[in-house]
């Protein structure tokens, strides 16, 4: 799907949410140039292609009472990171699942599970469960806690005149 | 917070409804009126619970992201953590348990756009900047079963 300028606009003008009025889509529509029609029919189009991976409400995990999460971080050999990928990707304990680049030798890990539980021995246990299951604990991992959050917002895709 | 508040959070994460009024939809689903569905859509959204009614994009589907560490001297942190929230394309910036102690994601427009940032940051920090863009994501995003039990 090819996303014209009018598209990314859409984009931008999502980035804050739905507004919490009784025709949210006119409200977009009316700050990008669409008819309420059309934004509910590119939103709708976006999510078919794929590109919108979601469309609802986004929950803060940590007000929510899931106080701790980790990022669990293994060492998998090129040739095994897809399947071991996908096997955890689709784990209930998982949030995020990711594929990214070494860059030794500061950071020898290439497969990224974000976790998060009500504390930390939960996502603890969590993680030691997940080894157990698909058999990695002779692989290289390391489990980098958060600690603090100093910002989480939505994404800015938009151009920045648009979203701003 | 009471079962209606449950269910608009764990329910609604995924094909909110397309239509003139969704949060009318979403009221005939709980069998409530609009207006209780659009008040505790604001409570829960000053309270923090909520962080919108919107879109999770596909990661690289339109502009660029990337994963990016910084090791910063823990007496340096706080005012170099600060430095990095301050920039629009950083949406999400925490303090983990590692070396490499301040770990953030940038979203911008375009690839090049994320470069900028993380050149502007290493230039501004003097500290090498760890870039772990995205190679392959595999979870499917059905939203966080909140399990309230």
């Amino acid at each position: 799907m090819e996303l014209s300028d009018r598209d990314l606009s859409l984009v931008a003008a999502l980035a804050d949410g739905l507004a919490l009025v009784d025709r949210p889509y006119r409200v977009i529509g009316d700050a990008v140039g669409l008819t309420e029609d059309e934004v509910i029919a590119r939103i709708a189009a976006m999510k078919e292609a794929g590109i919108i991976r979601r469309f609802g409400v986004i929950v803060r995990h940590h007000e929510l009472g899931f106080r701790a999460n980790a990022m669990a971080v293994w060492d998998i050999p090129d040739h095994q990171v897809s399947e071991l990928g996908r096997l955890l990707g689709d784990a209930p304990e998982v949030t995020l699942c990711y594929r990214r680049p070494r860059r030794l030798p500061d950071w020898p890990f290439n497969l990224f599970c974000m976790i998060h539980g009500r504390d930390r021995d939960a996502v603890e246990a969590a993680i030691k469960a997940l080894a157990e299951r698909h058999g990695l604990s002779h692989h290289r991992h390391a489990v980098l806690f958060s600690t603090r959050r100093f910002k989480q917002t939505g994404a800015r895709y938009g151009r920045r005149s648009a979203a701003e | 917070m009471d079962t209606l508040d449950r269910r608009l959070l764990n329910e609604f994460q995924q094909d909110f409804p397309l239509v003139a009024r969704p949060y009318a939809a979403v009221a005939e689903r709980l069998g409530v009126d609009e207006a209780e569905v659009l008040d505790r859509l604001a409570r829960l959204s000053r309270g923090g619970m909520v962080s919108r009614v919107g879109a999770v994009f596909r990661p690289h589907a339109v502009g660029g992201s990337t994963l990016a560490a910084l090791a910063v001297p823990p007496d340096e942190l706080e005012r170099i953590a600060a430095l990095v929230s301050s920039y629009c394309e950083v949406n999400h910036n925490y303090q983990r348990e590692h070396r490499l102690n301040l770990w953030f994601v940038v979203t911008a427009p375009s690839a090049e756009a994320v470069q900028a940032v993380l050149a502007d940051i290493a230039a501004r920090t003097d500290l090498d900047v760890l870039d772990l863009p995205l190679v392959e994501h595999f979870h499917i995003d059905l939203g966080f079963d909140l399990k309230w039990s």
